[in-house]
C-alpha cells in the first residue's frame, strides 16, 4: 500500500480495491484556512480528472479532480463541521472520499512521493 | 499583467522577511497573507490591533488659493459637502462620471498643517489611480491644481487596541476624533494620521514618507499587541463591515444611491447639485432606483462568491453577488450584492446560484460586524 499523487494535487491510496483520496500537504498549504468542502454523493459514479469536490478558502474556491474513476463510496463527514481538518491533517485524517475503482490502470499515470515532490520543487 | 512589470512597495523587503505569501493587485506585487494565515489576522484585528501596509494607494494634494476656492474645485467632482470640513475633517466621498456612475470612491481630507490650509488631501484606490489622478486634473478650475505624492508610504493600524499602542508612541492620539487627521512625530518621524479605515473598527491611517516607512512600520509592530496583517483579511473584515470594495461592489454602472451611499452626500448638495452626474443622483434621491446594495447571509456554511446569481424563491434571477466569502467574525459565509429594489428589505428569503444549486440565503442588513469606530 503505498500512496501515490496526481498534478491536480491529490493524494490516493488503494486498498483492496478502494481508494481514499484526499488533496496534499502543499495543496492545502496554497489554499489557505479551508473554512467549507463540498464532497460528492455517496454513490456518485465519478470519471478520472473530472471536478468532484470543492474547497472553499477565505479567499476563494478551489475544484478537486479525482486521479480516478468508480464510485463514490463513502465521505469524510468530518469535514462539513471541522473543514480545518484539511489544514491540519491533509494528507491522513483531512481524506475527502473513498471510492471502489472501476479502472486501476489508471493508477499507473500517478506520481510517487519522490517524484511529487520534484514535480512540486518545479 | 507579467511579473517583471509589478511595482514594489516600501516595506516590500519587510513582508517578504515576515514570511508573507506576495500576489499581484492593482499592479504591485502585495501581501495577502502572513505565515498566521487569514482567519487568525482578521480575528487578530477584530481583538487587538493589525498592520496593515497600503501603500499602492493614490495620495496627493489638490491646491488652490484659498480654501473656498480649492473646495468648490473639487466639489464639482463629488457628491459630499467639503465647503463644511473644519481643518483636519475628513469625508468619504465617490468620484462620479457624467451618467452618475462611481469611477472611483476615495477619502477627502481638509489639511489643517501648517502651508498646506487652503488645500485637500486625497486618498484614492490604488487600481484607480491613474484614472483617477487624471480626470481631477482635467477638471479642476484654473488656479487649483494636484500634487501626487508618489514618495509617501501609507499604513493603517486598525482594532480595538490601536490606540492603546499608537498612545504609547503619540501620547496625545486619543484627543484624534474619527474621521479627523493631523500631524503627529512618531519615533521623531513626521507622520500625517487619520482616525479611519476599512475594517469596521476603530483605527488610524498613517502616511510617512517611503525614507521612513520601515522605521514607522518595525516601531508600531514591536508592540505585542500588533502584528502585520495582508490584503486577504483586509478583504473579509471590510466584507463583514458592510464597506464596499471598487470594481466589485461598485463600479462606473453603479450609483452611489444604488449603493446606498446617500448617508455621503450632504443635503446642500442634493438641492444645489453642481457635480458631474448629479443629475442621476438627484433623479434616483427623488424616484427611487430600481436596484440596491444589500448584505446576503447564505443559510448554509458554503460561501457564495462575486458572480454568483440571486434569485426569488421561483427561480427568477432578481440580483447577483458582488462580493461574497467567509466572515470569520461571524463565523460563517457573508456576501453583497445587488437585488431589484421590491428585495431589498432584511429578512426577505433569497436563493444563491452556487455550483448550478439553488442555496437557500437571507437579504440582511450591513454591517454584518457592527463598526466599532470611535466617534
Amino acid at each position: 500500500m503505498t500512496v501515490k499523487f496526481s498534478k491536480d494535487h491529490e493524494w490516493i491510496i488503494v486498498d483492496g480495491g478502494i481508494a481514499t483520496v484526499g488533496i496534499t500537504n502543499h495543496a492545502q498549504e496554497q489554499l489557505g484556512d479551508v473554512v467549507y468542502v463540498e464532497l460528492p454523493k455517496i454513490g456518485a459514479q465519478i470519471v478520472a480528472n473530472a471536478s468532484v469536490a470543492t474547497v472553499e478558502s477565505v479567499k476563494a474556491a478551489s475544484e478537486v479532480y479525482t486521479p480516478v474513476s468508480g464510485e463514490v463510496v463513502e465521505v469524510n463527514a468530518e469535514l462539513s463541521g471541522d473543514p480545518a481538518l484539511v489544514n491540519r491533517a491533509a494528507e491522513n485524517d483531512g481524506w475527502f472520499m473513498k471510492v471502489k475503482l472501476s479502472n486501476t490502470s489508471e493508477l499507473d499515470v500517478l506520481m510517487d512521493k519522490a517524484a511529487y515532490d520534484k514535480f512540486v520543487a518545479g | 499583467m507579467s511579473e517583471e512589470t509589478l511595482q514594489r512597495t516600501p516595506l516590500y523587503e519587510i513582508h517578504k522577511t515576515l514570511g508573507a505569501k506576495l500576489v499581484p493587485f492593482a499592479g504591485y506585487e502585495m501581501p495577502v497573507q502572513y505565515p498566521t494565515g487569514i482567519l487568525a489576522e482578521h480575528k487578530w484585528t477584530r481583538e487587538s490591533a493589525g498592520l496593515f501596509e497600503v501603500s499602492h494607494m493614490g495620495q496627493c494634494s489638490v491646491l488652490g488659493p484659498n480654501f473656498e476656492t480649492t473646495a468648490r474645485a473639487f466639489e464639482m467632482l463629488v457628491p459630499a459637502d467639503l465647503l463644511s470640513l473644519v481643518p483636519g475633517q475628513q469625508r468619504y466621498s465617490q468620484l462620479l462620471n457624467i451618467q452618475g456612475g462611481i469611477s472611483d470612491d476615495l477619502m477627502i481630507t481638509r489639511s489643517n498643517w501648517e502651508g498646506l490650509e487652503d488645500s485637500l488631501y486625497v486618498v484614492v484606490n490604488a487600481s484607480r489611480k491613474g484614472f483617477d489622478f487624471a480626470h481631477i486634473e482635467e477638471n479642476l478650475a484654473q488656479g487649483v491644481t494636484l500634487k501626487r505624492y508618489n514618495d509617501l508610504a501609507l499604513m493603517a493600524l486598525q482594532g480595538p487596541k490601536a490606540e492603546q499602542a499608537l498612545a504609547m508612541l503619540i501620547p496625545t492620539i486619543n484627543t484624534l476624533q474619527f474621521m479627523n487627521s493631523s500631524r503627529f512625530k512618531l519615533d521623531g518621524v513626521d507622520v500625517h494620521i487619520s482616525r479611519s479605515g476599512y475594517t469596521g473598527e476603530d483605527g488610524f491611517e498613517i502616511s510617512v514618507s517611503a525614507a521612513h516607512a520601515a522605521q514607522v512600520w518595525n516601531k508600531l509592530l514591536s508592540d505585542p499587541l500588533v502584528k502585520p496583517i495582508g490584503l486577504g483579511a483586509r478583504d473579509s473584515l471590510r466584507l463583514e463591515a458592510g464597506l464596499c470594495l471598487y470594481g466589485h461592489d461598485i463600479d462606473r454602472t453603479t450609483s452611489p444611491i444604488e449603493a446606498g451611499l446617500n448617508w455621503s452626500i450632504a443635503k446642500r448638495r442634493r438641492t444645489e447639485g453642481g457635480f458631474i452626474g448629479a443629475h442621476r443622483v438627484q433623479r434616483e434621491l427623488l424616484g427611487g432606483v430600481s436596484r440596491k446594495r444589500v448584505g446576503i447571509k447564505p443559510e448554509g456554511r458554503a460561501p457564495a462568491r462575486e458572480g454568483a446569481e440571486i434569485q426569488d424563491e421561483s427561480g427568477r434571477k432578481i440580483g447577483v453577488i458582488t462580493s461574497g466569502g467567509f466572515g470569520p467574525s461571524v463565523n460563517g459565509p457573508v456576501a453583497m450584492g445587488y437585488v431589484e429594489t421590491a428585495y431589498a428589505v432584511a429578512g426577505t428569503p433569497v436563493q444563491l446560484l452556487v455550483r448550478g444549486s439553488a442555496m437557500p440565503a437571507q437579504v440582511s442588513t450591513l454591517p454584518f460586524i457592527p463598526n466599532r469606530f470611535k466617534r
